[in-house]
Formats: structure tokens, C-alpha cells, sequence
């Protein structure tokens, strides 16, 4: 519209312009819609291939469950052990990674020379771009073999943890240092005029002005630890039982869907509890999703 | 003309040069600055006042790339000495910056922080501090009932006054301000030039503006600095009204700057 009124005499020529506006935005709102659309088609076919084994097993009974025998003369399909499983090894992820993506973060944005920051957001690239069957192997490789020096077959949640917290260290490490970036130099500025040190500037000024982002990270680091499939079966070791310990194997929502799903017959009452395992664990991601976007934003007033 | 004040002096610099890499930014400066005196650094941009502001607090070390020779005296003690504590020096030193920038937490915690930082703990110790900073920046009336606000929701001018407040609550001797009134509306303006007049009493007061008038008002020396050198440097009302310069006196009748 602005077009007309700043060149007036162009007049074919604007409203051809306007019209190709009109078809970019046009382009551009239909794919913003279309992972609209994917969201929901993903939410309605998980939900609606769950129904079955929900409404037979009934909802409660299934968190609640501590046994999956999915095969057995009388099938039971209790979730709760992988739920503990997808719980556990995520915990200990985030307890070993946040810390240290943090303090790489700090590092980099703050502490580093010039000629040494870019190093820090590269390598942490380079770990975003390994394959998850790499760090799964890795883990089978070198994780898994100190950790049974500990007790066990190595195989378990610690092993798993370790991985994973290796596996978010990029995500962890890449946001927060862009949110810790962020914090505008006035602020150092004013902390360090006042004869604060720098590490006293950097805790106690830079880090809480750059708490959302930071929080953003750890949210986006849960995601990443939750839905991991493929490194975490070939390290936990699988047994579909609630974990007693660091060293005991475990099996994660998203490893048990993994692991079934190929053999189990379409719309069967199993089928359907592996979609159920699915839903929780879609559930779960919303609940942390929203959860913490409450808590940043109650920070951020 | 200014001689040896001796003990008088809260700030001299004597020779001061320093460089951004090649760039010679301050060219010989000579300066004294008497306790419990308003010392105006007026300029056109870029000629080095700012520089030399925050060579008394030593930010520019921030800087990579900088050289300072030279030395600068801050309350008789050589600060580019190595044996000179940066952290001592900017307790004694504080610093308001062009925009207001209170930290994004609560009114009492930006006032607390200095203290914080320098180890106390004690509320009740605290608690006046914040008072009595926040008095002496003229603003306790203002915000007495809304410590526990954010900073960033005061006005432009309180959030001013509030680093003000910031400032004095490390008990400093010298303030630095840099262009303190440049973004503020002229009413809060006036409120932070009576602050500084009430201020000059208990500080030393040194403060770079662009503001001819500013200078005048609130100022008992005034120093013209071009390209890094200081012209001239005297009583204000000198400077405005038979300054010994050609230049001084063409930039402070506008014609150039």
C-alpha cells in the first residue's frame, strides 16, 4: 500500500508488486500452517492408536503398573518402569550436563580470549552434528566398560545418563551462551565500576539477566534427553524394570517403543499400548514445555 | 595557573598519554582536580574526554589494545602503579554512565549490590545503606514504597538517580559521569544537575557532558579537550567568558563541534 502513495506514478507496475506480496505472505503463512497441521495430525493419530489399550487397561492402571508383559497368556502393560527408566537417566543427564554445558557457556561468552571463544560454539556444533548411533556406540565402547568396573554389566542407568549428558551438552552449551551474549554490556559496565569482580559481575548480574534463556536451554536439553531412542538401547540395557540403582539396567518409554514396535502385530491390544507409551511420553514434554515457560516468564517481571 | 595544590588534589594526571592500538587517543594530559569540586570535560565527539573519564577508574582496561603511559593520582596514590588494586580503585572511583542502566532486579537490590559485593551481609546494615543512598540521590521520597519493584519499571529519570544511589552506596570519594543528563527529559535533568551541586559538598565530581550551559551551571572548572589534548582548563566562568584559546572559544560560541 505504501508502495502507491511513494510512487505514484508506477501504477501497473505497484499493484504487480502487491500482488506478488500478497502471494509471498500467502506461501509463507501456509507452511508456517502446515507444522500447525503436522502437530496436530502427530497428537490425534498418537492419541487415537493409544485408545485402545487405554480404555481396555484403563489409564491409571497403565502409569501406575509395574509389570510389561506384553507377549504373556494374560498381557499386562504397566508403564510405570519406563516411565522410572525415561525419568531416571534424563535426571542424571541433565544433573552431569546443565553444570558443565554452563560453565562452557560462561567460558566461552565471558571468560574466553577472542582468538578462543569461536573454538567453544564450534566444537559444540560439531557435537550437535554426531549421529545418536555414534554416541551410542561410543558409550557401548568406553561408557559402558569403565562403568562396569563399578559392578554390574555396565549396561544401565549411569552409562545411559553419561551419554545423554554428553548428547545435550551442545544444546545446553549453544543457547545459553547466546543468552548470556545477550546480556548488553552496560550491565557489566555498571558491576565492575562499582569494584565487583568479574566473577562476582558474572554471577550475580549476567546469569540472572540471562536466566530465561538459560532456562530455555535446560527445557530444550530435556527434549533431546527424553525422546532419545537410539543411543540409550544400546546402553541401558533394556530390562523393562523400575531401576534400583546408578549401576541397574533400565528401559526408557521411547527404547520400549523402539524395541516392540517391530514385531508386534498392527491393532493388536500391544500395538496399541506402545502408542500409549507414546502419549505419555508426548504428555510429558507438554508438562515440562509448560511448566517452565511459566517459570521464565514469571522470572522475567 | 592551578600550581602544586598538593594534598588538595582528590585526582591528577600528569603526562597521561594512551593509545587504542596506534590510535593516540589522549596527548599529554595534565589535570587537577580539587576535593569537593565539579570538574566539567566539555568537547566536540571523539576528542578524548570520555577516554580520559574512564582512565580515572581504569575501565579502559577493558579494552584490549590499550596503552597508558604516564600517571594518574587518585587521592595521592599512583593508580597505574602494579601494586594498585583495581577493585580498591573503582570502590574509591564510581562511575554513572550516559544511560541509565539499573540492573533488572528490585530498586533495594540495585542499591544493595555494591554493598553485597564488598561483603556485607547484615540486613539492618543494609537496609540504611539502601536508605540513606537512596536519600542522598534525592529519590527516597519517590520510591520508599516500591523497593521491592523492578528497577527497569521507574522512569528514565529515576532509573538515573537510582545509579546515583548505586554509586553511593559504595561510599566512593570521586564520581565519575559520563554525559549523565543526555538522555533524560529536561525536568530530570534539572533534578540530577541540584543533585550534584548537593553532592560536590561530600564528592569530587567529574563530569564529561556535551551541554554548554550544563557545564556552566553546575561546574567550578571547566576542561576543553580536542583531538586528545586538553586546550585549556580552568575556573568555568573563565573558560566562558574570556577563554585564553581561539579554539575554546570558537567551540564554545558554536562554531564548530
Amino acid at each position: 500500500m505504501a508502495s502507491l502513495t511513494l510512487f505514484p506514478k508506477a501504477g501497473n507496475k505497484a499493484s504487480a508488486e502487491k500482488r506478488t506480496e500478497r502471494i509471498i505472505k500467502g506461501g509463507l503463512m501456509l507452511c508456517a500452517l502446515l507444522s500447525v497441521l503436522v502437530v496436530l495430525l502427530i497428537t490425534v493419530m498418537v492419541f487415537k492408536e493409544a485408545w485402545p489399550a487405554i480404555k481396555q487397561q484403563g489409564l491409571l492402571n497403565m502409569i501406575t503398573g509395574t509389570s510389561w508383559k506384553p507377549t504373556a497368556a494374560k498381557p499386562r502393560f504397566g508403564l510405570l518402569p519406563m516411565i522410572a527408566g525415561s525419568f531416571a537417566v534424563t535426571a542424571l543427564a541433565l544433573l552431569i550436563g546443565v553444570p558443565v554445558g554452563l560453565a562452557t557457556a560462561i567460558y566461552g561468552a565471558e571468560l574466553a580470549t577472542v582468538r578462543v571463544a569461536p573454538l567453544v560454539g564450534r566444537m559444540a556444533g560439531i557435537l550437535a552434528g554426531i549421529p545418536s548411533v555414534v554416541y551410542g556406540f561410543f558409550g557401548l565402547m568406553v561408557i559402558v566398560p569403565a562403568v562396569r568396573l563399578l559392578g554390574g554389566t555396565g549396561m544401565g542407568v549411569l552409562s545411559a545418563g553419561v551419554v545423554l549428558a554428553m548428547m545435550i551438552l551442545p544444546t545446553v552449551i549453544s543457547v545459553s551462551e547466546a543468552a548470556i551474549r545477550a546480556v548488553p554490556g552496560e550491565y557489566r559496565e555498571a558491576s565492575l565500576a562499582m569494584g565487583a569482580t568479574k566473577w562476582q559481575t558474572i554471577w550475580h548480574v549476567v546469569i540472572p539477566a540471562a536466566k530465561s534463556g538459560i532456562m530455555a536451554s535446560v527445557v530444550l536439553a530435556i527434549g533431546r534427553a527424553v525422546g532419545e531412542t537410539m543411543a540409550v538401547i544400546l546402553v541401558a540395557g533394556n530390562i523393562p524394570v523400575i531401576p534400583k540403582g546408578l549401576l541397574s539396567a533400565t528401559r526408557t518409554l521411547t527404547v520400549n517403543i523402539a524395541l516392540e514396535m517391530g514385531y508386534v502385530r498392527p491393532g493388536s491390544l500391544h500395538y496399541s499400548a506402545l502408542f500409549a507409551a507414546a502419549a505419555v511420553l508426548f504428555a510429558f514434554i507438554m508438562l515440562i514445555n509448560l511448566s517452565v515457560r511459566m517459570i521464565t516468564r514469571g522470572g522475567s517481571r | 595557573m592551578a600550581g602544586e595544590t598538593g594534598s588538595r588534589s582528590m585526582v591528577r594526571a600528569e603526562g597521561l598519554n594512551l593509545y587504542y592500538d596506534k590510535l593516540h587517543a589522549l596527548k599529554d594530559v595534565d589535570m587537577e582536580v580539587p576535593k569537593n569540586s565539579v570538574l566539567s570535560l566539555i568537547g566536540p565527539s571523539g576528542c578524548g574526554k570520555s577516554t580520559f573519564l574512564r582512565t580515572i577508574n581504569r575501565m579502559n582496561d577493558l579494552i584490549p589494545g590499550v596503552r597508558v603511559q604516564g600517571k594518574v593520582e587518585v587521592d595521592g596514590s599512583d593508580i597505574y602503579d602494579p601494586s594498585c588494586d583495581v577493585i580498591d580503585l573503582r570502590r574509591k572511583v564510581g562511575m554513572v554512565f550516559q544511560k541509565p542502566n539499573p540492573f533488572p532486579m528490585s530498586v533495594y537490590d540495585n542499591v544493595a549490590y555494591g554493598p553485597r559485593v564488598h561483603g556485607i551481609k547484615d540486613r539492618a546494615e543494609l537496609d540504611s545503606i539502601v536508605e540513606k543512598s537512596l536519600k542522598d540521590a534525592a529519590l527516597w521520597d519517590e520510591i520508599k514504597d516500591r523497593l521491592k519493584k523492578p528497577a527497569l519499571g521507574i522512569s528514565g529519570g529515576q532509573q538515573q538517580r537510582l545509579c546515583i544511589a548505586r554509586t553511593l552506596a559504595v561510599e566512593p570519594d570521586v564520581i565519575l559521569m559520563d554525559e549523565p543528563t543526555s538522555a533524560l527529559d529536561p525536568i530530570s535533568t534539572g533534578k540530577i544537575e541540584e543533585l550534584i551541586d548537593e553532592l560536590k559538598k561530600r564528592y569530587t565530581i567529574i563530569i564529561v557532558t556535551h551541554n554548554m550551559q550544563q557545564a556552566g551551571r553546575i561546574s567550578d572548572r571547566t576542561a576543553f579537550f580536542l583531538l586528545g589534548q586538553v586546550i585549556e582548563e580552568g575556573p568555568t566562568y573563565d573558560i566562558f567568558h574570556r577563554p585564553a584559546d581561539k579554539r575554546t572559544e570558537d567551540y564554545i560560541t558554536g562554531r564548530f563541534g
